[in-house]
């Protein structure tokens, strides 16, 4: 019964952080940019979807699609007004540009995390779910709105792997990631590569965002830890690896559900940041780490 | 080179020095206003109502000529929820705004770090919205040197006592409960506040099954939940103010069918509703007034009066901080001083029917120096529910406006 409870819960916590690390690691796989404006967009698209519904009164599919939208706009916002300036500043040294963008980016998520706080007070707001009610599976009462959480999740995520392995674009994004001269030599314009990531970028971000929002709820406090566990998550899975992202999201949401359950929810996130630490030691690189 | 602004001339340059000292040699005239600093956490639900509703009393107060002649001035700070921040705004409204008197914060790690501020500035000050007990216990410990803090809001052990004389009459007698569980976040006001609860609970006849302290940054709730009902409790006691919605939303959406009774802050906002899809239904929160609900003649206008200037009900640190600018209005005028010690001396003889009750503090030799006083006849605090989108006071029954109702996935064991 407690096993089947922490099957359940873990896998939609899980699928959830896969779909918000996603985006980030496709980013710097591509890129090379380590984006810490990540939680303030998946925030903002929360606070766009709620704000959609309870201030606007749209229906649940309209709040939830212009939560997706306003993530893409904060997604090339990113871009044009932070990254792309510092990676086109001839005045800063082209060693020195990953910790501008990083600093950039950081800064950014502050200025959006302020300016929700500001806007909409800093207490948690919650999406209306697409889908209200529970189930009982197997004795375990679940929300009907937890199972959705996990469908939507994987379904982009396939939606993705589709999108990279299938299409030319998204072949064109795959080879970018492996070698962005090969690319440009190929008569590729790394320009529109990376216009097309920080589109799928926003997409995934936005997403993300309105189903965290459906299923915990979220506040401009949590912009810096949803940050935070994208990058662990990232970092375990191997900056730069989709895949590595995917299993490092499941074995962080399954580590944290838990320690919730077994020892307590008060240091759930304790175990994956220690796990964090032993993996740096003994595999710098993450599980699936190239570089 | 060049240090004197280009159109300056000396004469006029001679002029302004000699205009600047003849004013800072005037003697503090009758006519300088009160100034009051409130410093309070501007974007958080329970703290934005803090300046809202200073303001607004300085306003009524002003409108009617103020306090023998003088203007009360209210300076506002936004301590973004942070101790250090507050200390800051607290020592630049001291040394540079020169304030008389601060009314500051609802969160009781923030009061305890102002208050030895207090003590070192010598500038009294009073919490709206903080609960720990160590507030006022400081003060009676050592009063010569913590008399400048007063403690504007029940103590936990008061508030506890609020929610278990509530719990005896609504869930006991009225619903036949027999067992709670305690779910409280882990801060400095919950500590006494459980203490409390695990102390009157099983006096009035629900007995403790488990006690549950969870992290205020907690955003999953669904472990907490599942360890609750494995209990099987008739009820869940909490004590929650960092967080609210989240765990509101998640009971409601896991349908998790045991009620919630107990303090919930963020629940005596008025946008809760909003914020929560309106999850909150059914939630039962204690609160010192509400909406509609007439605790004294004031409540109910100021809390109309309120919704009409900022569009919202206020929080419950609303109230007190509007009744709390009232009252030292009131001693200033009874001290005939804004000096401190007669402020303060003034402050200990208050007596003053506000929004939420009588207002007294207690005295010297009572363990809960400088907090206003718990009890029939003075505060004695109520109980209000979440129905229909409204915040609706069930309890006591003199001012009740309806039953206790609760959402479809509730079941009621006990009854």
């Amino acid at each position: 019964m407690l096993a089947l409870q922490i099957l359940i819960d873990g896998f939609a916590v899980s699928a959830l952080y896969a779909l918000g690390a996603m985006g980030f690691t496709l980013i710097f796989g591509v890129s090379g940019v380590l984006n810490l404006s990540h939680g303030a967009i998946m925030v903002l698209a929360a606070v766009a979807a709620w704000a959609a519904a309870s201030v606007l009164h749209t229906d649940t599919y309209t709040g939830a699609l212009i939560g997706v939208a306003v993530a893409l706009i904060a997604s090339f916002a990113t871009y044009f007004a932070v990254v792309q300036p510092i990676q086109q500043s001839k005045r800063i040294p082209n060693e020195e540009k990953e910790i501008f963008v990083l600093t950039g980016t950081l800064l950014w998520g502050i200025m959006i995390q302020e300016l929700i706080a500001y806007f909409f007070t800093n207490n948690a707001k919650t999406v209306l779910p697409i889908i209200e009610g529970v189930v009982n599976i197997l004795g375990v009462r679940t929300p009907k709105n937890e199972i959705f959480t996990a469908v939507v999740c994987w379904v982009v995520i396939g939606a993705l792997w589709l999108l990279v392995n299938r299409t030319r674009t998204g072949k064109a994004v795959l080879a970018a990631s492996m070698n962005p001269r090969g690319v440009t030599l190929l008569g590729l314009e790394l320009n529109s590569i990376y216009l097309v990531v920080w589109a799928i970028y926003g997409v995934l971000a936005g997403i993300a965002g309105v189903l965290l929002g459906m299923f915990l709820g979220v506040s401009s406090y949590s912009v810096g830890p949803l940050t935070a566990s994208a990058f662990s998550i990232v970092v375990l899975g191997g900056l730069g690896s989709v895949s590595g992202s995917l299993i490092a999201a499941f074995v962080v949401g399954y580590l944290e559900t838990v320690t919730a359950y077994l020892i307590s929810p008060a240091y759930r996130t304790i175990p994956a940041l220690l796990l964090l630490v032993a993996v740096m030691y003994v595999r710098p690189q993450g599980l699936l780490g190239r570089r | 080179m060049k240090t004197m602004p280009p159109n300056w001339s000396v004469p006029a340059l001679l002029c302004a020095t000699a205009l600047g000292l003849l004013t800072s040699l005037t003697p503090a005239l009758a006519a300088d206003p009160i100034k009051i600093g409130v410093i309070a956490e501007a974007q958080a639900i329970a703290g934005a109502s803090i300046p809202q509703a200073a303001q607004m009393a300085a306003d009524e107060i002003n409108a009617k000529g103020g306090v023998d002649g003088r203007k009360i001035e209210v300076i506002t700070y936004d301590n973004h929820s942070s101790s250090a921040d507050s200390v800051r705004a607290f020592q630049r409204a001291v040394n540079e705004d020169k304030v008389n008197i601060v009314i500051a914060s609802y969160i009781s790690e923030v009061v305890l770090a102002l208050e030895p501020w207090a003590s070192r500035l010598k500038t009294p000050f009073v919490t709206p919205g903080a609960a720990s007990n160590e507030i006022s216990k400081s003060v009676h410990a050592d009063y010569e040197k913590n008399k400048y803090t007063f403690h504007g809001y029940l103590t936990s052990a008061a508030l506890a006592q609020s929610v278990c004389d509530a719990a005896k009459e609504l869930l006991v007698d009225q619903k036949h409960m027999k067992s709670a569980v305690i779910m409280s976040e882990d801060a400095a006001w919950t500590k006494p506040l459980d203490v409390g609860y695990e102390e009157c609970l099983p006096k009035i006849g629900l007995k403790v099954l488990d006690h549950i302290r969870f992290s205020p940054d907690t955003t999953d709730f669904t472990p907490i939940f599942n360890k609750i009902e494995a209990a099987k409790p008739d009820v869940i006691i909490t004590g929650i103010s960092h967080v609210g919605v989240q765990p509101t939303v998640q009971w409601k959406n896991q349908q998790v069918p045991i009620p919630m009774f107990g303090i919930s802050s963020q629940a005596t906002n008025s946008t809760f509703g909003k914020d929560t899809n309106d999850a909150a239904n059914g939630v039962l929160y204690q609160g010192v007034s509400g909406p509609g609900v007439a605790v004294t003649p004031k409540s109910v206008p100021f809390a109309d009066g309120f919704k009409a200037k900022f569009g919202n009900y206020p929080s419950y640190a609303g109230y007190t901080a509007y009744d709390e600018v009232y009252y030292i209005a009131d001693a200033v005028k009874r001290g005939g001083s804004t000096d401190a010690d007669k402020l303060i001396e003034a402050l200990e003889k208050t007596d003053w029917e506000g929004t939420i009750g009588r207002v007294q503090f207690y005295g010297k030799d009572d363990p809960f120096t400088h907090s206003i006083k718990y009890g029939p006849g003075l505060i004695t605090g109520l109980m209000l529910q979440w129905q229909d989108g409204q915040q609706v006071a069930v309890w006591p029954k003199n001012v009740a406006k309806s039953e206790m109702k609760f959402p479809s996935f509730i079941k009621l064991t006990s009854n």
